[in-house]
């Protein structure tokens, strides 16, 4: 399992650096498209507040990676530690 | 076992935490089931779509500044207390929302009137995103170790019954404005929306007497005598490399999934029905509202359900079978909605005609309802309204609606389908007060709590309408193509949860 899990995440490192190219690449082409104050709004809030979650999923990514989620905690004072 | 006086404490404990929470749900909810309306209230008449967009990118900025208030009022919980930072969200949220019922609309000051919404709507997040960790933590820190998941699984009901009660609300007021059906609309439409933005104010006012009364959670408490309070929660959070991971995947494993399932069933599903299958203003508000009483109490089912069989695998179906039916269930909804292999009932159909004379002004205003009676029961209703002057000459008027009515058998049909949707909210979310929880110690827990939540129903399900309908108008030949921001959200989250969470219930959460 753990074997597993180290794998997913390099998928998820990869996945998130794709999804965030689409999102960035859909977001360019709905704007040339249409240039209006909407779209722009619309889309740049999308590309701004996904910026965060992905790096946060890249941060997931590369723990699970490392094995940090082999063992998880089962108590406060392995988290606080 | 309990002592009665024990029970007696964690029943005002639930109900204190459980009303206040509600209201909070009720404020933020208003504005989102009244978003057409505020539309062309506040925002320019461009085009009804863009107006709707406007309002709807309103209702995500609440939804995005959730996150930020889970910050700022979490860290003000893991250091000043829960009682008085869920006491200071209460009275932010209550003030915006009465607030906004007083701005006047766009014709009258202008752009002033959306900066003022958009600002209030903004404080509205910011105190929902502070709100909901206290309520939880506060609640599970009052439980016994063995009953955590149903004892907050009522906190898990009040967003439900938040919803419930604005469409209550909304659908009262619609109808009491006047005896004439069609000048209450009006009426409502006019100013009568405001009614449910002032009538928050009194639920605030019960509220907060309600809280006041209430004592400092005892684990807070003691960590507070003991001198060992968090200095920096936001710091220890989020930087603590044993804490991040755990907030990461709260998120990534549990919330952003549930987070998806909860507003695609109970906001997108709205949405749904009102715009893209054009059922009825009312029958919409009506299916849910039957939907959500028959479901609410599952979330304390399957919440007491966790404490026995843990968390993860309850929550994880309720994944599962969103991913699994959601396409299968909006299809049906298209199916019993629709008129197209349908021939028309002539005995039935019929032309409706009012014209309201505007006294002293040499015009009046033309409805004109055509209603068109299919052999499958399905009325549908096309009203249209025309400025008629005195002279005799008729102007047309920009207004067209479109609407369909349900028989009863339909109807029921279409309460089925939106239960189906909140039976798998009630999975995913009625354990997941408990599950965060004891994800988190104590002295860090209503920040680090509060973060994965309002991101996972803030960022990624408070967008699911808004994305969904724009995904809608980007591939229009497809009319469920919006279900699959839901559906990938929701699947990814289903692998890495199975993959990565524990099932395991923490006993111990005073450390």
């Amino acid at each position: 399992m753990n074997a597993i899990k180290k794998f997913f995440g390099v998928v998820w490192m990869i996945l998130g650096v794709v999804t965030y190219g689409i999102l960035l690449k859909t977001a360019l082409e709905q704007i040339s498209a249409k240039p209006t104050t909407d779209t722009i709004v619309q889309w740049s809030i999308f590309v701004i507040i996904f910026f965060p979650i992905t790096i946060g999923f890249l941060i997931f990514g590369w723990l699970a990676f490392k094995g940090a989620y082999d063992e998880l905690p089962t108590s406060s004072d392995e988290i606080e530690g | 076992m309990q002592s009665p006086s024990e029970k007696k404490v964690i029943r005002k404990v639930i109900f204190a935490s459980s009303v206040g929470t509600l209201i909070e749900w009720y404020d933020f909810y208003i504005f989102g089931s009244l978003a057409p309306i505020i539309a062309t209230q506040f925002f320019p008449k461009t085009n009804p779509t863009a107006a709707l967009l406007s309002t709807l990118a309103t209702f995500a900025a609440g939804f995005i500044v959730r996150p930020f208030g889970a910050l700022v009022f979490g860290r003000l919980g893991d250091k000043v207390g829960r009682k008085y930072t869920f006491l200071l969200t209460l009275v932010l949220m209550g003030g915006s929302t009465f607030a906004i019922g007083l701005i006047p609309g766009y014709d009258t000051i202008g752009f002033l009137a959306p900066i003022l919404v958009l600002l209030l709507r903004l404080i509205q997040g910011l105190a929902l995103g502070g709100e909901y960790g206290g309520a939880a933590t506060y609640v599970a820190e009052h439980s016994p170790e063995n009953r955590r998941g149903y004892f907050t699984s009522w906190i898990q009901t009040t967003a439900t019954l938040g919803l419930l009660l604005s469409l209550g609300i909304i659908l009262i007021t619609r109808k009491s404005m006047s005896s004439d059906p069609a000048d209450s609309i009006r009426a409502f439409e006019d100013w009568g929306w405001r009614i449910p933005f002032w009538f928050s104010v009194i639920l605030v006012g019960m509220s907060i007497y309600i809280r006041l009364k209430m004592h400092e959670s005892p684990m807070f408490s003691k960590l507070k005598a003991d001198g060992k309070l968090s200095i920096n929660p936001i710091k220890e959070s989020l930087t603590k490399k044993a804490n991040l991971k755990m907030v990461l995947l709260a998120l990534f494993g549990a919330t952003m999934g549930q987070g998806v399932v909860w507003y695609t069933g109970q906001f997108y599903a709205q949405t749904f029905m009102e715009n893209t299958i054009k059922i009825d203003f009312e029958q919409t508000r009506t299916i849910l509202i039957c939907a959500i009483v028959v479901a609410t109490p599952l979330f304390i089912f399957f919440g007491n359900l966790s404490d026995k069989i843990g968390r993860k695998w309850i929550i994880m179906v309720g994944l599962f079978s969103a991913v699994l039916l959601y396409r299968p269930i909006y299809q049906k909804m298209i199916d019993i909605s629709s008129v197209a292999e349908s021939r028309v009932d002539n005995s039935k159909t019929h032309i409706d005609r009012v014209l309201k004379p505007n006294a002293g002004k040499g015009y009046g205003l033309q409805n004109t309802t055509a209603f068109t009676v299919y052999e499958n029961g399905i009325t549908e209703k096309k009203v249209h309204v025309d400025t008629v002057y005195s002279s005799g000459v008729e102007k047309p008027q920009l207004i067209d609606k479109t609407s369909k009515e349900l028989p009863s058998d339909r109807y029921w049909m279409m309460v089925g389908l939106i239960f189906l949707q909140i039976l798998f909210v009630t999975m995913s979310y009625g354990p997941i007060a408990a599950f965060l929880v004891e994800m988190f110690p104590t002295k860090i827990r209503y920040t680090s709590m509060s973060l994965p939540y309002h991101l996972g129903n803030g960022v990624f399900g408070g967008l699911t309408p808004f994305i969904a309908v724009l995904l809608g108008t980007m591939y229009t030949g497809d009319l469920l193509v919006g279900l699959w921001y839901p559906i990938i959200v929701a699947g990814f989250c289903l692998l890495i949860g199975t993959i990565y969470l524990s099932n395991k219930i923490d006993n111990n959460v005073k450390d």
